[in-house]
C-alpha cells in the first residue's frame, strides 16, 4: 500500500462524504422539523441530475445547466410538498413511508418516460475536466476537488443560516415547538414549504454533481438514499452536526473499504478466498458499522437536542 | 359483522382459491394458475409481516430479506445437488429465523423511524451480499438446479404445487390466528398500544418482540422457499428494497387489524399491478399515485371494508 494511493482514496472518501452530507442534511432537517420520513428524497437527487444534464445540453453551459437544474429541483420539491406531503405531517411514520414510496415509483417512471430507461452519461466542460497536481507526483481529478469544495461551502452556509440568521432561528424554534411558533404569528406552513424546498434543492445539488461521475438513470436516487439512511442513523436523526459527522464517516469507511479490504484480506487468506470475501465484506462494511454504533449508542453519535 | 358471517366469507374465499386449478384447466388458461399461485406466495409473506407490523407495531421495511434467505437456502442446496425438499425447506426456515434473530436483536433496541431505516439498511446489506457472491450468480442470479423433491408431491406438477401453496397459506392463517389470540400475542399487542403499561404489569416487551420478529422471519423464509420453486430462478432481486415496500403495501391495503387482511391486500396489489402492466409499460406512473391516494384516503384497508370495524 503506498501513501499516494491511500491519499487518493481518502480524497475520494471525502468527496463521497460531502455528497452524502448534502443528501442527509435535507432529509434530517425535514425529519427534525416536520417529523416527516421522506423516502422520495432520493427522487430529488435523480430529478436534479436529469434536469441539469438536460439544461446543460440545451444551453451548452455547464453552469447555467446546474443553476437551472437546481432551480427546477427546488420547484419540484415545493410542488410535491404542496400537493402530497403537506397532509402527511400529522400522520404516523408508516403512512409517510408508504406514500413517499408511491412517489418514488411515480418519479422513476416519469424520468423513464421523459428521457428513457437507458443510462445517460453526463459530460464535463473542459475547464472542469482533467487533473491537478496536489504535490509532486500526486494528481487528482479537478472535478472531484470542486465537489469537495462546493460541499464544504454548502455545509458552512447551512451552519450559518441555521445558527446565525433569523430564518434559522425560526427553523430551530419550529423544530422544538411548532404550536408555539405558530401562535407567535409565524406562518409555519410557509416555513415548512421553504425548508422542504431547500432540502430538495440540496438533494438536487448532490444529484447534479454526481451526474458526471456516475451515470444518470431512473432509480439512481434510491441507491444513495439507503446509504443516507445509514448516515443519519449513525449521526443521530434530526441533527445537522450528526449528518455531517455520519456522512464523512460513512464516505470514508465505504471508499477505503472498497479499496483496501481485499488487499488486506489477501495478506491473511489465499488470493482466491480474498477475491470472494473481499468485495462482499467491503459492500457490507457501512451496515456493520451502523449495527455497532446502534449497539453502543441507539440514538446515534450526535442525537438532536429536543 | 359477527364471527359466523366472518367464517362464511373466509370459507367462500378458500373455496374460490381451491377452484382455481380446475377452472383454469377447463378454460385452458394455465396463466391464471401461475398468477394466483404467485399471489398466494406473496400473501404468505405479507401475512408474516403483518404479525410484527400490524399486531406488534414494528414497522419493518426489510421483510424481503427473508424471502431472499429462504430462496437462497433452497437454491444453494440445489446448486450443490441436494434436492431433498424437507432438508431445503428446514434450512430455509432455520436460516431465516437465525438472520431475523440477529437483525431483530439490534433493531428492536431502537424504535420509530430508526427501526424503519435500520431494517431497510440490513436488508440492503444482504442484497449487496447476494450481488457480490459470484458463486451463486451474483447480480444476474442463477437458475434453480432442480425443484424441491418431496417424494409423493411433485412440484413440477402445477396443480400439486398450487395446492401445496394453498395448504401452507391456510396453515399460516390458522397459526397466525392462534398466535395473536394467545397469551404471547396479547403481550405483543399490549406492547404496541401502550409500552409503559405493559412494563408496569410486569412484561418486558423486548424478548416478546424479538420472538415475534423471529417467527415472522421464519414464516417469510418458507414463502421464499416457495417463491424460488415458483420462479425456478434465484436472484438478489428477491431482496430488493422495493419488494419490502410492496409487502408493506399489501399489509396496509388489506388492513392490519385481521389475520386475513394481508391476503386481500396481496391480491388487490398484485392484480392491479398485473392489470396495469398489461395495459401500459409505464404502469408505475399510475400505480405510484394510486398508492399515495390509498394511504391518504383509504385508511382502514380492504378487510375493514369487508368485515367492518374490529378491535
Amino acid at each position: 500500500m503506498d501513501i499516494v494511493l491511500v491519499l487518493e482514496q481518502a480524497l475520494n472518501g471525502l468527496q463521497l462524504g460531502v455528497m452524502l452530507f448534502l443528501m442527509a442534511a435535507g432529509l434530517t432537517l425535514v425529519f427534525g422539523i416536520m417529523n416527516l420520513v421522506n423516502l422520495a428524497h432520493g427522487s430529488f437527487y435523480m430529478v436534479g441530475a436529469y434536469l441539469a444534464t438536460y439544461f446543460y445540453q440545451l444551453t451548452g453551459s455547464f453552469t447555467f445547466g446546474a443553476l437551472l437544474g437546481l432551480a427546477g429541483t427546488l420547484a419540484v420539491g415545493i410542488v410535491v410538498e404542496l400537493v402530497a406531503l403537506r397532509t402527511l405531517y400529522e400522520r404516523d411514520h408508516l403512512d409517510q413511508v408508504l406514500a413517499t414510496f408511491g412517489l418514488i415509483l411515480f418519479f422513476n417512471e416519469l424520468m423513464a418516460i421523459l428521457w428513457g430507461r437507458a443510462a445517460i452519461y453526463a459530460t464535463l466542460p473542459d475547464y472542469l475536466s482533467g487533473h491537478v497536481e496536489l504535490f509532486a507526483g500526486v494528481r487528482y481529478p479537478l472535478y472531484r476537488l470542486v465537489i469537495i469544495a462546493v460541499g464544504l461551502a454548502v455545509a458552512g452556509l447551512l451552519w450559518f443560516v441555521v445558527a446565525r440568521t433569523r430564518l434559522g432561528m425560526l427553523i430551530r424554534a419550529g423544530a422544538s415547538n411548532r404550536t408555539m411558533v405558530a401562535a407567535l404569528g409565524v406562518n409555519i406552513r410557509l416555513l415548512y414549504t421553504l425548508v422542504f424546498g431547500a432540502g430538495a434543492a440540496l438533494a438536487g445539488l448532490a444529484g447534479l454533481m454526481s451526474g458526471p461521475i456516475h451515470v444518470v438513470q431512473p432509480g439512481m436516487g434510491e441507491l444513495i438514499l439507503i446509504e443516507v439512511f445509514v448516515v443519519i442513523v449513525i449521526g443521530g436523526i434530526g441533527s445537522i452536526r450528526g449528518a455531517l459527522a455520519g456522512a464523512l464517516i460513512v464516505g470514508m469507511v465505504d471508499t477505503l473499504g472498497r479499496a483496501f479490504v481485499r488487499p488486506m484480506l489477501a495478506t491473511v487468506l489465499s488470493p482466491s478466498a480474498a477475491d470472494t470475501a473481499g468485495p462482499a465484506l467491503a459492500s457490507m462494511l457501512i451496515y456493520l458499522l451502523m449495527a455497532v454504533v446502534l449497539a453502543l449508542r441507539p440514538q446515534g453519535l450526535f442525537p438532536a437536542r429536543s | 359483522m359477527n364471527s359466523r358471517t366472518r367464517a362464511i366469507v373466509l370459507a367462500t374465499g378458500l373455496a374460490v382459491l381451491a377452484a382455481v386449478p380446475p377452472v383454469a384447466g377447463l378454460l385452458n388458461q394455465p396463466f391464471y394458475l401461475d398468477l394466483v399461485r404467485r399471489i398466494m406466495i406473496f400473501a404468505i409473506a405479507a401475512l408474516s409481516l403483518n404479525l410484527i407490523l400490524g399486531y406488534g407495531g414494528m414497522i419493518s421495511f426489510g421483510h424481503a430479506a427473508y424471502l431472499g434467505i429462504g430462496a437462497y437456502a433452497v437454491g444453494v442446496l440445489a446448486h450443490y445437488g441436494i434436492d431433498n425438499g424437507f432438508l431445503q425447506w428446514a434450512l430455509a426456515i432455520g436460516a431465516s429465523a437465525l438472520v431475523a434473530l440477529v437483525i431483530g436483536a439490534v433493531s428492536i433496541r431502537t424504535s420509530g423511524v430508526y427501526f424503519i431505516m435500520i431494517t431497510l439498511a440490513f436488508t440492503q446489506m444482504l442484497y449487496y451480499l447476494g450481488i457480490s457472491v459470484e458463486e451463486f450468480g451474483g447480480d444476474d442470479g442463477m437458475r434453480l438446479a432442480a425443484k424441491s423433491q418431496f417424494g409423493l408431491i411433485d412440484l413440477n406438477d402445477g396443480n400439486a404445487f398450487y395446492y401445496l401453496v394453498l395448504a401452507v397459506l391456510v396453515l399460516f392463517l390458522f397459526l397466525g390466528h392462534r398466535l395473536v389470540n394467545s397469551r404471547f400475542g396479547m403481550v405483543i399487542r399490549a406492547a404496541r398500544s401502550n409500552e409503559a403499561r405493559t412494563r408496569s404489569i410486569g412484561f418486558s416487551p423486548y424478548p416478546y418482540r424479538l420472538a415475534a420478529f423471529v417467527i415472522a422471519g421464519a414464516m417469510c423464509g418458507l414463502a421464499g422457499a416457495l417463491l424460488v420453486n415458483h420462479t425456478a430462478y434465484l436472484t438478489p432481486e428477491f431482496m430488493n428494497w422495493t419488494r419490502s415496500g410492496e409487502l408493506m403495501f399489501m399489509v396496509i391495503l388489506g388492513g392490519t387489524a385481521s389475520i386475513a387482511g394481508p391476503v386481500l391486500g396481496a391480491f388487490a396489489l398484485l392484480l392491479v399491478e398485473d392489470a396495469l402492466s398489461g395495459w401500459t409499460q409505464h404502469w408505475q406512473l399510475i400505480l405510484g399515485p394510486l398508492l399515495v391516494l390509498s394511504v391518504l384516503f383509504f385508511r382502514r384497508g380492504l378487510a375493514g371494508l369487508l368485515f367492518g370495524k374490529n378491535e
